[in-house]
């Protein structure tokens, strides 16, 4: 039986061996099975397994992708990263940048810096090429596997068909040696935009598409261009209406040129089509072209993301054009809500966490696409009355400073603050927003090392100046304590506590605060991990 | 609070230096000449509310679309 890829690969990383589960006279069932090997699955199926949570991912190919897609990987998805063991090597290879610059013409008018403060482990940013991103965490599985981690990734796997049967999920899966069925208690498709399995349940996909082409050459050089991202609104090298330079790992570098709605695709696609447009922009033609694509782009996303036993992350519930570098790195923030909710489901807490994971991050998705269309209006006017006063807004820029922020060449990914969330406790404590209920944990040094590396899997409860006991056990989850004397600590001081004498924290597994308080109240805090576990949620 | 009440001290001097300001420009260069003073202004005032009770004053005195 053939089995044809749909896409070249870049990297052939899990073959495809056959399993016992193909004899097995009846399904085989496993507690959780991930449709779709992208940096969303693998990042899911990684944390899962590191959980113990035995975890088995479908995917329809061998490995990853050969192409350009994602390329610009923000801190905090770095940081996730690096809570499962790939984040290290993810910078080594990556380029570090944290400043963008954005011209008119020739002009700057306006510049802007992503981190502008010190005492963070990880970078603002990383531009890393996808295919080396899902290679690393790939990597991470392998040794992860070797350690004991109950993680399958089943390549060439494809999945056909999606039964809901009340109290599971059957799969029907095709593999090059015929078709067999798997079954699960959950499934998460992480199959992307196209999202079979959300086709599959004949579930909607709705949003705005925006009327533009965008044309990506990533070419191979050597230049000096500093590590910065440039933008250029009209560039006077007249390559598209706008322009976008990114450095690369190994010499490449992305370009990106705005093309219109009315093209001819096939032609813009010619060597010679793109290298005319590239030679302007670079005044030589000593490159050479590596990879190019041209694409349009959607802001979309699923009514819910949360179907009984089957769940969605990613692009298969949530897209957004490429500037503000949202795509990936918010599926990643998925997996990093999802996977802790899983695994306690599956030890027994109630399914409200799995409907919290679909309130919290539907609201980061609303928050991205928000961010991401805003971008798009302001890149693609979609009216005279826009072009004005984005025209408007480029002219006054350069000798008027008040104009400079209103300038968007995409607001670049920042992680959601889960405001209002169900699993939050009110905040008890006088101290910076940055960190209050919701917000993800913002890194500080620690010792010799940082915060959010001590910060662990689990839940932890952080005594800053105030005593706390060494665990505490509620609702089947365990806190553990990790108290910092803060006068030896002035940024975790700074950032969590500022006025305040003292405060205990309840983080979450993934590095979201629970709730805050003066000093140790055991009633409190443990109504708040009760709440935080799905009991008691609104 | 948007000021509704009248704030300029010589209307008919102003109105005059708001027409002359456009004399000589073509449509195209006007519009571009008002988009950037509603910038410049909106940015003086900076009052997000203030701005949001302008935008809606001018959305419903303008004069209603007649469909049909
Ligand atoms: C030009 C461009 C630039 C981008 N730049 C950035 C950026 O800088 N930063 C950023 O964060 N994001 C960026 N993105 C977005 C990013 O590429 C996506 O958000 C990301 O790939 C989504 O990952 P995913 O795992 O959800 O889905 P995908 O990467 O699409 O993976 C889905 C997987 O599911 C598999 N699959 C599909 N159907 C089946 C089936 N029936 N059975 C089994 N397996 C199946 C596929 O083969 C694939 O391996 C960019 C996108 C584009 C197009």
């Amino acid at each position: 039986m053939t089995f044809a890829d749909r896409y070249p690969l870049a990297f052939r990383l899990y073959p495809y061996a056959r399993v016992p589960d193909q004899d097995a006279a009846t399904p085989v069932r496993h507690p959780v099975a991930i449709v779709g090997a992208g940096p969303v699955g693998l990042s899911l199926a990684l944390d899962l397994g590191l959980r113990g949570t035995p975890v088995v991912v479908l995917d329809d190919h061998e490995g990853v992708g050969l192409g350009s897609r994602a390329l610009c990987f923000a801190k905090r998805t770095l940081e996730i990263m690096d809570r499962l063991g790939a984040g290290r090597a993810m910078v080594e290879k990556g380029i570090v940048w944290q400043k963008g610059r954005v011209f008119r013409d020739r002009d700057e008018i306006f510049d802007f810096d992503l981190l502008p403060e010190a005492g963070h482990e990880y970078p603002a940013f990383i531009n890393l090429q996808q295919p080396h991103f899902e290679r690393f965490v790939m990597e991470a599985i392998v040794r992860a596997q070797a350690g004991g981690a109950p993680i399958e990734v089943r390549g060439k796997n494809r999945v056909d068909g999606v039964t809901d049967t009340g109290d599971g999920v059957l799969l029907d899966l095709m593999t090059p040696d015929g078709p067999y069925r798997i079954a699960a208690d959950y499934v998460v498709a992480c199959d992307g935009a196209r999202s079979p399995v959300r086709g599959m349940l004949g579930l909607g996909f709705e949003g705005r598409v925006f009327e533009d082409n965008f044309l990506i050459a990533d070419v191979k050089m050597t230049a000096d261009f500093p590590t910065e991202r440039w933008f250029w609104f009209e560039p006077w090298f007249k390559s598209g209406d706008s322009a976008l330079l990114h450095k690369q790992p190994d010499d490449i570098w992305r370009i990106d040129f705005q093309l219109g709605w009315d093209i001819d695709r096939e032609k813009e696609l010619r060597p010679e089509s793109i290298r005319a447009r590239v030679d302007q922009m670079l005044g030589h033609s000593d490159y050479e072209l590596d990879w190019c694509s041209i694409y349009t782009f959607q802001c979309r996303r699923m009514q819910s993301f949360r179907h009984g036993r089957i769940l969605f992350a990613g692009d298969s519930a949530h897209q957004v054009s490429p500037f503000g570098a949202r795509g990936a790195n918010s599926g990643v923030q998925d997996a990093d809500n999802l996977s802790w909710k899983l695994a306690a489901v599956l030890g027994g807490a109630p399914e409200a966490l799995l409907d919290s994971y679909d309130a919290e991050r539907v609201q980061a998705a609303d928050e991205n696409i928000l961010n991401s269309s805003r971008s798009t209006d302001f890149l693609t006017p979609k009216t005279e009355v826009s072009r004005l006063f984005r025209n408007a807004v480029l002219d006054l820029a350069r000798d008027h400073a008040f104009a400079r922020p209103l300038i968007n060449s995409g607001r670049l990914s920042v992680p959601c603050v889960y405001d209002g969330s169900p699993l939050n406790s009110p905040d008890a404590l006088d101290a910076p927003a940055r960190s209050r209920p919701g917000a993800p944990c913002p890194d500080a040094p620690l010792g010799d090392g940082f915060l959010l590396p001590a910060l662990g899997h689990g839940f932890t409860l952080l005594a800053l100046g105030c005593d706390a006991p060494d665990t505490l056990a509620e609702a089947g989850a365990t806190a553990r304590r990790l108290s910092v004397d803060v006068t030896e600590a002035p940024l975790i001081r700074e950032r969590y506590l500022g006025a305040a004498p003292a405060g205990l924290y309840l983080i979450r597994p993934d590095q979201h605060v629970a709730g805050r308080w003066p000093a140790f109240d055991e009633t409190a805090i443990r109504a708040a991990m009760r709440r935080a576990m799905g009991h008691d949620a609104c | 609070m948007l000021t509704e009440r009248p704030n300029i001290p010589d209307p008919d001097g102003f109105y005059a230096e708001l027409l002359g300001v456009h004399e000589g420009l073509s449509p195209d260069e006007s519009h571009s000449l008002n988009a950037r003073l509603i910038l410049i202004l909106a940015n003086h005032i900076g009052d997000r509310a203030v701005l949001s009770a302008a935008l809606a004053a001018a959305r419903s005195s303008g004069r209603p679309a007649v469909s049909g």
